[in-house]
């Protein structure tokens, strides 16, 4: 009242305390700055995570078909005529696809070649023809178009991997020679010129390899010259001299060949063979396709993959980067494909496949569909045993328990429980369950058994919180009215306990669906083609099969382990979503 | 041995009462342990059916205590610990053949904090009946519903929305809906541990008077913290101190001519 100016004095403070305040609020804001750049990083780092896992797996989305004309023979399909789908089914049908490539191909005709073009097809091709032929027994003797599955390899390609093929520009008109498979083809520019160069650039590496050998002979001449003198006879001088003269003959051969390469390198005239290490160069021409096996400035031979029947002059010069030797597609069969490409006999659609099918080791036929069937038998085991046990235990624990020492080691040890690494859950089940109650092996009740050990720590330790948040005031309104300890537990206690019960179980069992360690060791990585349909089948479980599918060498298989992570995570995700519905949507307010 | 000649006067008190007539409740000798700390001391009293008595005292003097040994309810706290009998229309409730969940049915317990379950209001006085079997029939059901809203003065204000949750009501009227839960079971006493305390004046008042109409049909005992509202609502105080019971006798008298010095302190507020 008589001094307005104090008070705001002693608001602001002195100077000293002024200091203090400003450092206080630089701190302050320190501290929100780091954990806002924490929490951007940690969620970076989560966009690219999923989405490089997405990106991945969208090319196992969408599977090729390849559609030929196939001839249903009679003699292979239903030799005695009998329309029996049983017999018709166990046909050769392998040789009828087969003959479809070939008289798609006729210019394959050598073992390795036909091999080869066989490869294009994958093994399932012939058995959904056979399912098709043994449903519609009409079909016998007659020739119809077929959409057969395409080979890991060509879906590949389809996609873009194995480098794909690389148009360069051309200026000059071409001319061939065509003699039988070989052909020399000539342009009346230097359009050549920058693959000579390209494949002249290896020949300076295989110079300095050559030198490097010759430096070690040298090493060995001059070691044994040293031999030489001082030999203490005749017979080991001659010995040592004799080696001299056979190492010096060696590396003066090797110099000689490193410098005639060195040459080669650096002059721009004359012709290089074009070998499996060099990218590839194939020229189409008058709707025949050549691969150039040794290439000059302006002239290059090569073999003849697809015979032209127009004019040679409209061509064009088609590079892949990725050497034949580093892919699993050879220059042929791209040739191939890229003819069924432009007749219109390649197909891409969504691979449906994916989710319908069980595992196989062919990655074109392989699905998710068991290990998806195998995780809800499990889980149901889990949940079957790990719930009632847990919310059991729970309510003996927080409601009926004395509270002496028993009680409190109980308690202590069901929270170790929950530390223990699931491995040793597995170990557990392979020598009680397995071993000695003799549950299958493989099958969705041991795992299921297994992870429902793994999880009732989770649910106990869940459900006693929740069980404990009930506020006594309800036990207490309960009892008064003459209900027992049991009638309160379980008509007030556990329905206002069971949305955090829920979401505890609900978090368990998403732990659950992603363990792996505790199923290996219960035999659950076998090789199942089968779908389960009970929990005695051997099965397996997603987060198995990623790991199978990620181990396995067929690069297609890549994508598909991507796609099964997407799976699992989409369970993942619904489960919690439900965990956290379960919470907001039954939240009780005292 | 101030408190010993005051528990001389106190029987010589509870024995002129029971000549005129037998009393509902009589606690004989009541020892209550909390583990190692003994809560009541040697207990003695009688109470009247029809009548509320009220128990007053200090914090922690014991009141609610023994108010929970009537019902039993400290058989649910696991180190207490009670000796002594406690009579109910002459049967010992702590006799090995009685059950206290038949005991709570017929002693119905009223808590300090409104504690209606999360249910509809229906179903939280139709509670206590369904689990002892009270009703035959839905109508019958209805029908106890009905009747203990009415006895809880609350069916006027919640008839209309007897499926509504319990807890959506304010806390005198959810108060109110735990006292017609309590009489749905049809009690013979009924136990109110600080029923008001945590309700504003409007609302006590509504208590208050339930209080003195449901004593035609219970005896009501209520612990409290105010002296006004024991004095409002009683006909027989005792008064608590330390665990011993210090005074008993009729509402008037104790407020108008306490006998002790130490009720004398407390209800002129020299304590407490």
């Amino acid at each position: 009242m008589t001094d307005a100016a104090h008070p705001i004095t002693g608001i602001t403070g002195s100077d000293a305390a002024q200091a203090r305040l400003k450092r206080r609020h630089r701190a302050e804001f320190r501290l929100r700055a780091y954990g806002i750049a924490a929490l951007l990083f940690a969620g970076l780092s989560l966009v690219v995570l999923l989405s490089s896992v997405v990106l991945n797996a969208s090319t196992a989305l969408r599977e090729t078909y390849v559609t030929l004309p196939v001839e249903i023979t009679a003699e292979v399909v239903d030799p005695d005529g009998l329309h029996d789908p049983d017999l018709i089914r166990r046909a050769d049908f392998n040789r009828l696809t087969r003959n479809a490539l070939r008289s798609r191909f006729p210019i394959a005709t050598g073992r390795t070649e036909r091999r080869a073009l066989n490869e294009l097809l994958s093994v399932g091709a012939s058995f959904e023809l056979a399912e098709q032929v043994a449903a519609d027994t009409s079909l016998v003797g007659q020739v119809v178009p077929v959409r057969m599955l395409a080979a890991d390899t060509l879906d590949l390609y389809i996609k873009g991997a194995f480098g794909g093929l690389e148009k360069k520009s051309t200026d000059g008109t071409l001319s061939a020679e065509i003699d039988g498979d070989s052909a020399v083809l000539t342009s009346t520019a230097d359009d050549f010129a920058a693959l000579l160069t390209q494949a002249r650039r290896s020949l300076r590496a295989e110079a300095a390899a050559l030198r490097h050998q010759a430096n070690l002979q040298n090493n060995g001449v001059e070691e044994f010259a040293r031999r030489a003198e001082a030999a203490e006879d005749e017979a080991a001088r001659n010995r040592a001299l004799k080696q001299v003269e056979a190492r010096t003959v060696k590396r003066d051969g090797l110099l000689a060949e490193a410098d005639a390469a060195l040459v080669r390198a650096d002059s721009t005239r004359g012709s290089e063979p074009l070998g499996e290490d060099n990218a590839s160069a194939l020229i189409r021409a008058g709707g025949g396709w050549f691969k150039v096996t040794e290439v000059g400035r302006d002239t290059v031979s090569a073999d003849v993959l697809v015979a032209p029947d127009g004019p040679i002059a409209d061509w064009s010069l088609l590079i892949n980067e990725q050497s034949e030797a580093d892919r699993k597609l050879s220059d042929t069969q791209i040739v191939w494909i890229e003819e069924l490409r432009t007749a219109g006999q390649l197909e891409t659609v969504f691979n449906t496949r994916f989710f319908t099918a069980s595992d196989s080791r062919e990655p074109e036929l392989a699905g998710i569909w068991g290990a998806v069937v195998g995780s809800f038998w499990t889980m149901l085991v889990t949940f079957a045993l790990a719930f009632p046990i847990g919310v059991l235990s729970a309510i003996y624990l927080e409601e009926f328990a004395p509270k002496n020492r028993l009680t409190a080691l109980i308690e202590v040890n069901i929270n170790n429980l929950a530390a223990v690494p699931s491995i040793i859950f597995g170990l557990l089940g392979l020598a009680v369950f397995l071993g000695v109650f003799g549950v299958p092996r493989s099958a969705p009740l041991a795992g299921g058994i297994v992870l429902a050990l793994m999880t009732l720590p989770t649910i106990i330790i869940a459900a006693r919180a929740s069980i404990r948040a009930v506020p006594p005031s309800i036990r207490d309104a309960a009892l008064g009215v003459g209900a027992s300890k049991v009638q309160a537990s379980f008509h007030h206690v556990l329905p206002l306990a069971m949305p955090g019960i829920l979401t505890g179980t609900i978090l368990g069992m998403a732990q659950a669906l992603g363990e792996t360690a505790p199923l290996i060791m219960i035999g659950m990585v076998a090789f199942i083609v089968d779908t389960p349909t009970g929990i005695t089948d051997s099965a397996t479980v997603l987060p198995v099969q990623v790991f199978r599918w990620s181990d396995f060498p067929e690069q297609a298989f890549e994508a598909r382990t991507a796609a099964a992570i997407c799976v699992l995570l989409a369970f993942l995700v619904v489960m919690n979503g439900l965990a956290v519905f379960l919470r907001k949507r039954f939240e009780r307010r005292w | 041995m101030d408190d010993l000649a005051m528990m001389e006067r106190t029987v010589a008190n509870t024995a002129v009462e029971t000549d005129t007539k037998s009393p509902k409740i009589s606690a004989r000798d009541v020892q209550v342990y909390y583990g190692d700390n003994h809560a009541i001391k040697d207990v003695n009293v009688d109470i009247q059916d029809h009548t509320v008595t009220a128990f007053i005292g200090p914090s922690g003097c014991g009141k609610s205590t023994f108010l929970r040994c009537i019902n039993r309810m400290n058989d649910t706290i696991d180190v207490a610990r009670m000796e002594g009998t406690i009579l109910i229309d002459g049967h010992d409730i702590y006799a090995r053949d009685v059950d206290p969940v038949q005991l709570r049915a017929r002693v119905g317990m009223v808590f300090q904090k409104p504690n209606p379950f999360p249910k509809s209001i229906y179903d939280n006085v139709a509670y206590g009946p369904r689990i002892h079997g009270l009703a035959r029939n839905k109508a019958e059901l209805d029908e106890i519903v009905e009747k203990s809203l009415r006895r809880g003065a609350i069916w006027d204000e919640v008839k209309d929305r007897l499926h509504a949750p319990g807890t959506g009501l304010s806390g005198g009227q959810q108060q109110r809906l735990c006292i017609a839960r309590a009489v749905a079971t049809e009690p013979e006493i009924l136990l109110m541990d600080e029923p008001c305390s945590a309700l504003d004046p409007i609302a006590t008042e509504l208590i208050e008077n339930l209080i003195s109409e449901l004593r035609r049909n219970f005896a009501v005992i209520i612990v409290t913290h105010s002296m006004q509202q024991a004095a409002r609502v009683s006909q027989k105080t005792a008064y608590f101190h330390l665990g011993n019971l210090v005074e008993y006798d009729d509402t008037d008298k104790i407020f108008t001519n306490p006998q002790d010095p130490r009720t004398e302190n407390y209800i002129t507020g020299r304590i407490g």
